[in-house]
C-alpha cells in the first residue's frame, strides 16, 4: 500500500475527474485510471457521519476532492440560508477541499428548495445581489470560489447583457473563479440559437479553474425548434468534444470533469469518458 | 423597460401547472416561453419524486408505483424540502399519509414511513463508540440499578398498533415469515454503517424508552416489569450490546 | 421478590446477555465503507423531458389514484381495522 499519512491537495490537477457515485466506491480504489480527482456534490456529505462521510474520508486520503454545491441558491432574491452555509462551512473545513464551485441558478424561495437550478434575468441588479452572496460565501468559507454557467432553456425579456459579460462582471466585482460547463454552453447555445464559439471567445477564460463535461437529451419546444435537456445521462456528444477542443485550444489545459448523474453506469463507461478526456487534454499539452 | 420577473410568481407557476409561465420569459425569437417554463417543472416535479422514491420503498411497494408517484406529485407541492439536504426529505410524509384520503383504509401506512424515515437518519448519524459489553458485566449489581445509559445517535425506537416490522422484512426479504396481526415495536440500530431494524420483545420498547430518557437501569426495568409481567431483559439487553446502542454508562451516584 | 433476589435475577439477565453478544465480526477500514448508498442524492441533473410530472394536473377521481390495487401488497390491506381478518395476509404477501 502507498503512503497511507493524509496529504492535502492543493489544487485539481489539469487531469480528467468524475463526478462520485458510491456505487463506484471499490472500483476507484481498485483503480481508477485514467481519473485523477473526485467531485462530490456538498450536500451529499451534509450528514452526521455513517457511510457517506466514511467514505468521503477514504477518497480524500487519495485524491483531490472538489466539493459543487447544488443548494446554496446564490441568485436567489431571499438572504442565503445562515444554516446551509453553516453547514457548508463545517464540511469544507474538515474536508479542505482542492476547490468549492456552485451555480449561477436559484433553488430556495421562502423556505421551499425546490431542487433545480432556476434562472436568472442578466440585469444589473441581478449582479449585485448574486456578487453580494458570493462575498458572502468567499468570506465565509474563507477561500475562493468557482461559479457554474447554467444550461438554460428560455430567456428573459428584461435582460440587460449576455451571460458572458453578467459572469465576467461577477467575476471582477468577487474574484470568485469560473467553472465553464462545456456541455452547458453547448446546450444554451443551441436552446438560445447562438453560436457557440462565439460564447468561448467572449468567455473569460483565464477566470476557468474547472470545466465540465456532460451528457444531454433532446427535445423540441412548441416551435418544433431544438430544445436540449442537461439530463447527465448518457455519453458526451461529438460536437461537445469539438467545443471542449475550441476552448481547451485557448485556455490551455484545466481540471476536466465529466458528470454522469442519470442512468449512472458501470465504472469502465465512465472511465472510458475520462480516458476520451485525457486524450484532449494530451493533445492540447502536446 | 421591460417588467421584471420575481421569483414568487416563478415559484407559483412552477408549482402550478394550471398557473400560465410569467410573461417575461421567452423563446428565441421573442415569444412565450411555453414548453420551455415546462422543463424547469418538471425538473423540480421528477427530482423530488424520484428523492421520495428513493426515501420510502417499502411505503411505493405497498401501494404500487403508478399510484405512489401520483401521491408525490400532491406530497411535494404540499411539503416541498425546507432544506437542501435532500437525504432527510420527507419528514411530513407520515403525517400527511395518516391525512391523504386515498390512503385512509391503510392504516399502518404512516408507520412504515416513519420506519424507512428513521432507517435514514440512522444511517446518517454521527458514529460513536459503543461500549464493550463486558463493561456492563463488570458493575456491581446495586450500582448498575442506579446506571444511567447513553445511546447511539443512530438508535431510533419506534412503537406500533401494527406489525410494522414484518410488513417491512415481508417487502425487503426473499423468505420473510408471514405477518400476523400484531402491534410490534422496532429498535433501528447501526451496529456498523447499516442500519437494521430489530424486533422489540414485550416490554422491550418501554424499557428503552425510559433508559431514554435518562431513567435509571433499575427505574426502566420496573416500568417494563410492571407493562410485562415476564419482560425478558436478556433478550432486550443483548440485542443493545450486540447492536452496539450503547454508548457511555453513567454509574455514579444522581440524586 | 426481596431486593437481593432481584439483584441477583438481574446479575444473571446481564450475564446471559453479555453471553449472547459473540464479538461481532469488526470489518475494518475501508471494506466497511463498501456498501450501496440508502438516502436520496442531491445533484445537479435536469429531469427528462418536458412534458410528465412537472404538468400533470393533480386530480383525485383520476386514474393514477385509482390505481391503489396495483400494490402489491394489497392483501395486508386490513378493512375493519387492526382486529381485521388473519387471511388475508396468510396469501401471497409480497417478498
Amino acid at each position: 500500500m502507498l503512503d497511507m499519512s493524509p496529504h492535502p491537495f492543493e489544487n485539481l490537477p489539469n487531469r480528467p475527474g468524475v463526478g462520485y457515485k458510491p456505487q463506484h466506491f471499490s472500483d476507484i480504489l481498485k483503480d481508477a485510471r485514467p481519473v485523477e480527482w473526485l467531485e462530490i456534490h456538498a450536500e451529499n456529505y451534509m450528514g452526521d457521519g455513517g457511510r457517506p462521510i466514511a467514505q468521503l474520508k477514504h477518497l480524500a486520503e487519495r485524491f483531490p476532492i472538489s466539493v459543487h454545491g447544488v443548494g446554496l441558491s446564490i441568485g436567489g432574491e431571499s438572504p442565503l440560508d445562515p444554516d446551509h452555509l453553516a453547514r457548508l462551512k463545517h464540511l469544507v473545513g474538515w474536508l479542505n477541499p482542492a476547490s468549492f464551485s456552485e451555480h449561477l441558478a436559484w433553488s430556495t424561495h421562502e423556505s421551499a428548495f425546490l431542487n433545480d437550478l432556476l434562472p436568472l434575468p442578466y440585469t444589473l441588479e441581478t449582479v449585485a445581489r448574486v456578487s453580494q452572496h458570493i462575498d458572502q460565501v468567499q468570506e465565509t468559507l474563507g477561500r475562493q470560489m468557482l461559479l457554474e454557467n447554467p444550461s438554460s432553456y428560455l430567456a428573459f425579456a428584461e435582460s440587460e447583457m449576455t451571460e458572458t459579460e453578467f459572469l465576467r462582471e461577477v467575476s471582477n466585482r468577487t474574484g470568485c473563479g469560473l467553472l465553464l460547463d462545456v456541455n452547458n454552453v453547448f446546450i444554451s447555445a443551441t436552446n438560445q440559437q447562438t453560436d457557440p464559439c462565439s460564447y468561448i471567445d467572449d468567455f473569460p477564460l483565464e477566470n476557468v479553474g474547472e470545466i465540465h463535461l456532460g451528457g444531454h437529451d433532446e427535445d423540441h419546444d412548441d416551435m418544433g425548434a431544438p430544445l436540449l435537456i442537461d439530463s447527465h445521462g448518457r455519453e458526451v456528444v461529438d460536437p461537445v468534444w469539438a467545443l471542449l477542443d475550441y476552448t481547451l485550444a485557448k485556455s490551455g489545459p484545466r481540471p476536466t470533469l465529466i458528470e454522469w448523474d442519470t442512468d449512472v453506469p458501470d465504472w469502465p463507461v465512465l472511465a472510458a469518458e475520462a480516458r476520451r478526456a485525457a486524450d484532449h487534454l494530451e493533445q492540447i499539452s502536446a | 423597460m421591460a417588467a421584471k420577473t420575481d421569483q414568487n410568481g416563478f415559484v407559483a407557476a412552477l408549482l402550478n401547472p394550471d398557473c400560465p409561465a410569467p410573461p417575461t420569459l421567452r423563446d428565441p425569437q421573442g415569444g412565450p416561453a411555453g414548453k420551455r417554463f415546462d422543463v424547469y417543472r418538471n425538473n423540480v416535479a421528477v427530482s423530488l419524486t424520484e428523492a421520495l422514491q428513493v426515501a420510502f420503498p417499502v411505503v411505493q411497494k405497498l401501494v404500487g408505483a403508478e399510484f405512489f408517484k401520483a401521491m408525490t406529485g400532491v406530497f411535494l407541492r404540499q411539503h416541498p424540502p425546507k432544506s437542501p439536504v435532500l437525504m432527510l426529505y420527507g419528514s411530513d410524509m407520515p403525517s400527511f399519509l395518516a391525512n391523504f384520503e386515498p390512503v385512509s383504509h391503510l392504516a399502518y401506512l404512516p408507520d412504515i414511513a416513519r420506519l424507512e424515515l428513521a432507517l435514514r437518519q440512522s444511517y446518517n448519524a454521527e458514529d460513536q463508540n459503543p461500549i464493550n459489553p463486558n463493561a456492563l458485566q463488570s458493575l456491581a449489581a446495586d450500582r448498575l440499578m442506579v446506571a444511567r445509559f447513553s445511546f447511539a445517535p443512530a438508535v431510533r425506537l419506534l412503537q406500533s398498533e401494527w406489525p410494522i416490522h414484518s410488513i417491512w422484512r415481508a417487502n425487503t426479504e426473499a423468505d420473510a415469515p408471514e405477518i400476523t396481526i400484531a402491534s410490534e415495536d422496532v429498535l433501528v440500530v447501526r451496529p456498523e454503517l447499516d442500519p437494521v431494524p430489530v424486533l422489540l420483545p414485550d416490554g422491550g420498547a418501554r424499557f428503552i424508552a425510559a433508559l431514554q430518557e435518562k431513567s435509571s437501569f433499575g427505574h426502566a426495568l420496573e416500568k417494563a416489569s410492571a407493562e410485562v409481567e415476564d419482560f425478558d431483559l436478556t433478550a432486550t439487553l443483548g440485542l443493545l450490546l450486540a447492536n452496539g446502542a450503547i454508548t457511555e454508562i453513567h454509574d455514579e451516584e444522581i440524586r | 421478590m426481596s431486593n437481593h433476589m432481584k439483584a441477583l435475577a438481574v446479575a444473571g439477565a446481564v450475564a446471559a446477555a453479555v453471553a449472547s453478544t459473540a464479538a461481532p465480526a469488526q470489518a475494518g477500514g475501508k471494506e466497511k465503507c463498501y456498501g450501496v448508498a440508502l438516502a436520496g442524492q442531491n445533484d445537479c441533473k435536469a429531469g427528462p423531458g418536458t412534458t410528465c410530472a412537472g404538468t400533470s394536473k393533480v386530480d383525485y377521481q383520476g386514474n393514477a389514484f385509482k390505481a391503489v390495487p396495483a400494490g402489491t401488497c394489497l392483501s395486508i390491506e386490513l378493512p375493519g381495522g387492526r382486529k381485521g381478518s388473519l387471511e388475508a395476509l396468510d396469501r401471497d404477501v409480497p417478498a
